[in-house]
């Protein structure tokens, strides 16, 4: 570039413009170019990342249904003093009586009834009963009418119950994602034996992820180094292998284990065949936890080799061997120089497997059983079978809170800068 | 593109929107909701194509996510772009739907077809209308098949599903408490008329439980209609429930060494809902008065082994199609399957359906 001074001794291009701002505007322009390739990608985070965990956080603690249906009695019940041990007053009943006749002129009223019902049974039929009687009241007193109607509204828990649920927010979803609940004083407690399911879910979800990346690991791991140290011909069949099962159907594979490992399936006939196990001492080794370990190893299994085998092709086979002429044993030479090297691979391999398994939901729901499902089973079930979408989304935001948590110490243990995924 | 004249561009353009904005309206393509395999074909054949063929101008389009469907009707009516015109459910989540007001109430009487002897709709289909959104289309049930070839006495009562003495070996269950709290009872002997009552309370759930505690590590749970068939076929169970379509097909088509086991069979619904603003409501309105007519769900069993909702079409149920078997002693209202029935108390379950499946996964839990 031709470039001049001026006389104030200042650098110009070759137009007269200083240097200076010449190439300021070269570089803002080139950071615009970079920024607008990376808008597509901004956007689809934005939208199909970001705003569905917001949407799902915001869902967790929305409540907004009681409010907006049951209208008038909200704000007068809110006047009501649930410790008195007197039902509310008649202007609260007549409240109730209005907005129930209008909930079920508008067919709302049902919606109050499914939400009050995850928090007491019985409470859908009172709604949908209410809904259907109500329009006979026509005049006071409202509240010996309402109570006539179903003796449920004498019953001082019912209002308290409403009361408390007619927050815009409410946090019994998280409660319960923790088994945990309100009791009819409104304080937080455990729930009953009989009905804790979720904090056992949990650590049996965190505790076979576990499981599953450490066999993936230790599977793994002899695989990559394999794969990284054979010459191409061979080692390039090997991959096809590793990627294969890759490509197939997720259903496939799975229906596949099923054969495979149950009672009459494959491995059992040949163990009865060969007599290692008689034919009354078949295995049980699907429709239960092993069956789930077992079919998800085989499933992420490429996705702890593929890092790993791309930070092992980098190791030079030359640290080894100046590691063993310099009198380490095999295992010192590997422990010591081989390994070390690869811990950005097991990191990153690592921490794939453990996050996809943590969500894994359609093989544990075919091979799980009982024993062998997970936490994202059960959020699938109450999205789309019981559609306590509150419950779900609270449930999905303690997985979340869980998996950042894991990440972070992760991160103070072993740096993320140190993963590398190839 | 350049070189072409701009007029021709825009008359191109104008063709194209007139093509465009006159072609649906003459062919409409409605999206109906099934539960897709052979169930959805018996409907194509007993209904959508008879339609179709009356009805040049109006085509449908199957879509298999019925199992989800509950889900997506809320989530198409909170975002308001409701595509689908018509959806199959089961009573339970038509009562669940009808409730939150998702879907559209129906006048039985005015929107279908009378009997051919004159009896109104409501009076046809009778108390199947459980809810004021259902329009019901067939009951199914879910009943027992067994293993002929290894069990050494065919269990003829649903005591038997519970006597791991008499029925040695593993029996599948759906992972449900719904059907097996009420098997648990009946299996002890306690009277139809009061399971509810008793399950109301505590201490007849935890009795229930108690039952199902007997079996408990003899049981493969399952979630989908397709398991207990697949079970049965490889021996994995000698017993297990399923809904008795799945097991028609796997003994009459596939010939598998299995037979059924009605007693305490359990009744239920399937049937049409409409979602709220659901698009192109008048061709949807001919189809159901057309589709759900007495003749139309008679023929619908010659396809799958589930019950016409009408009591006029029992008499009119014929043989299957290809199989050339008599339908009608397959059918779960047959008198010799229906001795010992039960249909759920859909008000019951909705009231403690939360709860219970709580209670029952910390049991399985456990």
């Amino acid at each position: 570039m031709a470039a001049a001074t001026t006389s104030d001794g200042a650098l110009t291009t070759a137009d007269g413009i200083p240097l200076k701002a010449s190439l300021a505007r070269a570089e803002r322009r080139n950071r615009n170019r970079a920024l607008l390739l990376v808008t597509p990608l901004f956007a689809f985070i934005l939208v199909f990342f970001l705003m569905p965990i917001f949407d799902m956080l915001t869902r967790s603690v929305d409540n907004t249904v009681v409010g907006s249906v049951l209208v008038r009695s909200v704000p007068v019940l809110s006047q009501w003093d649930d410790s008195s041990g007197e039902l509310p007053s008649e202007a609260v009943f007549k409240a109730m009586v209005l907005d129930i006749q209008d909930g079920r002129e508008t067919r709302t009223i049902g919606k109050v009834g499914t939400r009050m019902n995850y928090e007491k049974s019985g409470m859908t039929s009172l709604f949908r009963k209410s809904g259907r009687r109500a329009k006979q009241i026509k005049e006071a007193p409202y509240k010996e009418a309402l109570i006539k109607l179903d003796k449920k509204w004498g019953d001082i828990n019912t209002w308290r119950l409403l009361k408390r649920e007619s927050d815009a927010q409410t946090l019994t979803h998280y409660l319960a994602s923790i088994d945990m609940r309100f009791n009819d004083s409104g304080e937080v407690v455990r729930q009953p034996e009989e009905k804790q399911i979720y904090i056992n879910l949990f650590i049996r979800t965190l505790k076979l992820s576990a499981l599953i990346t450490v066999l993936c690991l230790v599977l793994g791991y002899p695989i990559s180094y394999l794969l990284a140290t054979l010459p191409v011909r061979t080692s390039n069949l090997l991959m096809i292998l590793v990627l294969l099962p890759f490509w197939t159907s997720l259903l496939v594979r799975t229906t596949a284990w099923i054969a495979l490992l149950q009672k009459q399936g494959v491995i059992n006939d040949f163990l009865v065949g060969v007599g290692l196990i008689g034919d009354d001492g078949r295995l049980a080794m699907i429709h239960n936890a092993i069956g789930t370990v077992v079919a998800m190893v085989h499933i992420l299994l490429p996705f702890m080799v593929l890092p790993l085998y791309s930070v092992m092709k980098t190791i030079p086979p030359s640290y080894v061997r100046a590691a063993r002429s310099m009198g380490a044993t095999p295992w010192t030479a590997f422990w010591r120089v081989y390994v070390p090297n690869t811990v950005s691979g097991i990191g990153a391999g690592g921490i794939l497997v453990f996050i996809i398994a943590i969500g894994y939901y359609i093989t544990p729901a075919l091979v799980g059983g009982v024993s062998g499902t997970l936490i994202s089973n059960f959020i699938a079930q109450h999205i789309s079978v019981t559609l306590n979408w509150g419950l779900a989304a609270a449930l999905g935001s303690v997985l979340l809170a869980l998996v950042l948590a894991l990440y972070i110490l992760y991160d103070k243990i072993v740096g993320i800068d140190n993963m590398k995924m190839g | 593109m350049k070189f072409l004249p701009r007029k021709t561009l825009i008359a191109a353009a104008t063709a194209a929107v007139v093509a465009g904005g006159i072609a649906p309206a003459q062919a409409v393509d409605l999206v109906f909701v099934s539960w897709g395999g052979a169930y959805t074909a018996s409907q194509q054949k007993a209904y959508h194509d008879p339609f179709m063929a009356a009805n040049p101008g109006i085509k449908i389009i199957n879509d298999d996510s019925a199992a989800n469907g509950i889900a997506k009707i809320r989530a198409m009516n909170e975002t308001g772009n409701v595509t689908w015109a018509l959806v199959d459910a089961v009573a339970s989540a038509a009562i669940t739907l009808c409730d939150e007001g998702l879907i559209e109430v129906i006048d039985h009487d005015k929107m279908l077809a009378p009997a051919p002897d004159g009896t109104p709709a409501s009076k046809d289909f009778g108390d199947l209308i459980v809810s004021e959104c259902f329009i019901p289309q067939i009951v199914y049930s879910t009943t027992f098949g067994y293993r002929k070839d290894l069990v050494k006495t065919p269990p003829t009562s649903i005591a038997d599903v519970f006597d791991l003495k008499k029925i040695p070996g593993k029996r599948s269950l759906e992972k449900a408490p719904i059907g097996n709290l009420e098997w648990a009872l009946l299996a002890e002997g306690v009277p139809v008329g009061d399971v509810y009552d008793i399950l109301s309370e505590k201490a007849g759930v935890d009795r229930a439980l108690a039952k199902l505690d007997t079996i408990k590590d003899q049981v493969v749970w399952w979630t989908k209609g397709a398991q207990t068939p697949q079970l049965l076929a490889d021996g994995e169970v000698v017993i297990g429930s399923t809904y008795n379509g799945r097991l028609f097909s796997v003994i009459e088509e596939e010939k598998q060494p299995i037979a059924m086991m009605w007693d305490w069979q359990v009744f239920d619904l399937d049937g049409w809902v409409i979602p709220k603003g659901a698009p192109h409501r008048a061709e949807v309105m001919k189809y159901l008065r057309f589709a759900t007519d007495t003749q139309r769900l008679a023929d619908q069993a010659k396809f799958i082994s589930y019950g016409p909702a009408r009591k006029s079409s029992a008499p009119m149920v014929g043989k299957h199609a290809s199989l050339g078997i008599e339908m009608g002693p397959h059918m779960p209202t047959a008198p010799a399957n229906a001795k010992n029935t039960l249909l759920f108390n859909y008000e019951w379950w909705a009231d403690h359906r939360d709860e219970l499946d709580e209670v029952f996964n910390a049991w399985l839990a456990k």
